[in-house]
């Protein structure tokens, strides 16, 4: 890739998704870009730029940022969270809880959907207390793509392996074909949509608990202020922002009180009638 | 240091898997058959096996339903590591006192996935 093609991307990724590209890892946006290049039917990265660039297609300008936002994922990614849940923050939550109102979880930048899956299965194992209350559990992602996958409930033999327990495959999944499924009834607990976390986000709020991991550290400062504003913004009092337990620091919106491996908590600043 | 006792008929598989159990911090040894593995378990209880499943002599079920009757055999951390990947195969092995499951092929990511579960790590 030549230098303003490195640039090109750089910006729209920037642009679009608030996403900070590195312009040295040429080898990494050339590994992202040339599957999608073969795939859209171009001959070279390049041609599918200069099309892109050109055209002004927006499909093609997405597909491209989608790749590059494109994180890893496993189900169950840092354990010790999940366990969290299960065992004190879900079960707190149903506590606490007026009658009819579910708890309300977000997987905001869910990628392929192991971890709201994994969310799914964790509410599962969190006690009678908990699904008596009832859950509405989102999942959002910035690419369709991920999102078709994440619906379809459908996984390789790889992704399977990676972070799932066998007792939980044994219950949740069937083999269908070369793919393992996830069973409908798990499947009709996360409900989907598209977010970018880069615009301006509107209806969102009230949520007990948001799970946003390893996403905003690949945004630029920017693009991750605006976005963590706006994820505190949608807590509900005294809810839970969770974020990666390796990420590297990032300077939190005051009210948030910061707890252990990237767990966060909102005030009570509900005042009391 | 912890051991682990790979059981695999294949060579290349056995060389594979002592090399990242290794890198996890396992003392390995390895065992072509069941028997063999028994006769292992025998002399010298290992903290964890990882065990195929079709092997000649004696297969893997086989040998874990004969290793959790032995003097001491209920300790070992059992691991199935085979080509069987049908939810049947795994209920099995589960109900016979698996921990884990590895559908094979496997990568260093799995294994060290599974091992964490397994809660060998």
């Amino acid at each position: 890739m030549k230098p303003d093609e490195v640039d090109f991307v750089v910006e729209i990724c920037r642009a679009a998704a608030g996403l900070k590209v590195d312009g040295d890892k040429v080898y990494l946006i050339e590994s992202r870009l040339a599957p999608v290049a073969r795939r859209e039917g171009f001959a070279s990265i390049r041609e599918m730029l200069i099309s892109a660039r050109q055209r002004k297609e927006e499909k093609l300008l997405w597909s491209v940022v989608e790749a590059m936002a494109q994180g890893e994922t496993c189900f169950f990614r840092g354990p010790e969270m999940f366990e969290r849940l299960r065992e004190e923050i879900l079960p707190q939550l149903a506590v606490r809880r007026p009658t009819g109102a579910p708890i309300r979880i977000w997987s905001a930048g869910c990628a392929s959907g192991q971890e709201a899956y994994s969310v799914a299965i964790t509410v599962e194992d969190a006690g009678a207390g908990v699904l008596a209350c009832g859950v509405d559990l989102m999942g959002s992602d910035l690419s369709e793509r991920a999102l078709e996958k994440a619906q379809s409930g459908l996984y390789t033999q790889f992704e399977i392996q990676r972070g799932l327990p066998i007792r939980h495959l044994a219950r949740h999944f069937e083999r269908r074909d070369e793919h393992w499924g996830l069973s409908p009834r798990l499947r009709a607990m996360v409900r989907w949509r598209r977010v970018n976390l880069n615009t301006e986000l509107r209806g969102f709020a009230d949520f007990d608990v948001i799970l946003c991991r390893n996403v905003l550290a690949n945004m630029t400062s920017e693009a991750r202020e605006r976005a963590l504003g706006q994820l505190v913004q949608a807590l509900a009092p005294g809810g839970y922002l969770i974020m990666g337990a390796d990420e590297p620091s990032i300077e939190m919106p005051g009210g948030l009180t910061a707890l252990e491996g990237g767990l966060h908590r909102l005030g009570q600043a509900r005042v009391a009638a | 240091m912890r051991t682990c006792l790979v059981v695999d008929d294949s060579r290349v598989i056995r060389k594979v898997a002592r090399r990242i159990i290794e890198d996890m911090g396992f003392e390995v040894a390895e065992a072509g058959d069941g028997l063999e593995a028994l006769a292992w378990c025998r002399a010298s209880m290992p903290d964890a096996i990882l065990l195929d499943w079709n092997m000649p002599a004696m297969n893997g079920i086989d040998f874990l339903r004969q290793l959790r009757r032995e003097r001491g055999g209920e300790a070992p951390t059992v691991v199935f590591c085979t080509v069987e990947n049908d939810l049947d195969h795994i209920r099995e092995a589960l109900n016979c006192g698996a921990a884990e499951y590895i559908m094979k092929p496997f990568d260093s990511d799995i294994m060290q996935s599974k091992f964490t579960q397994a809660r060998l790590l």
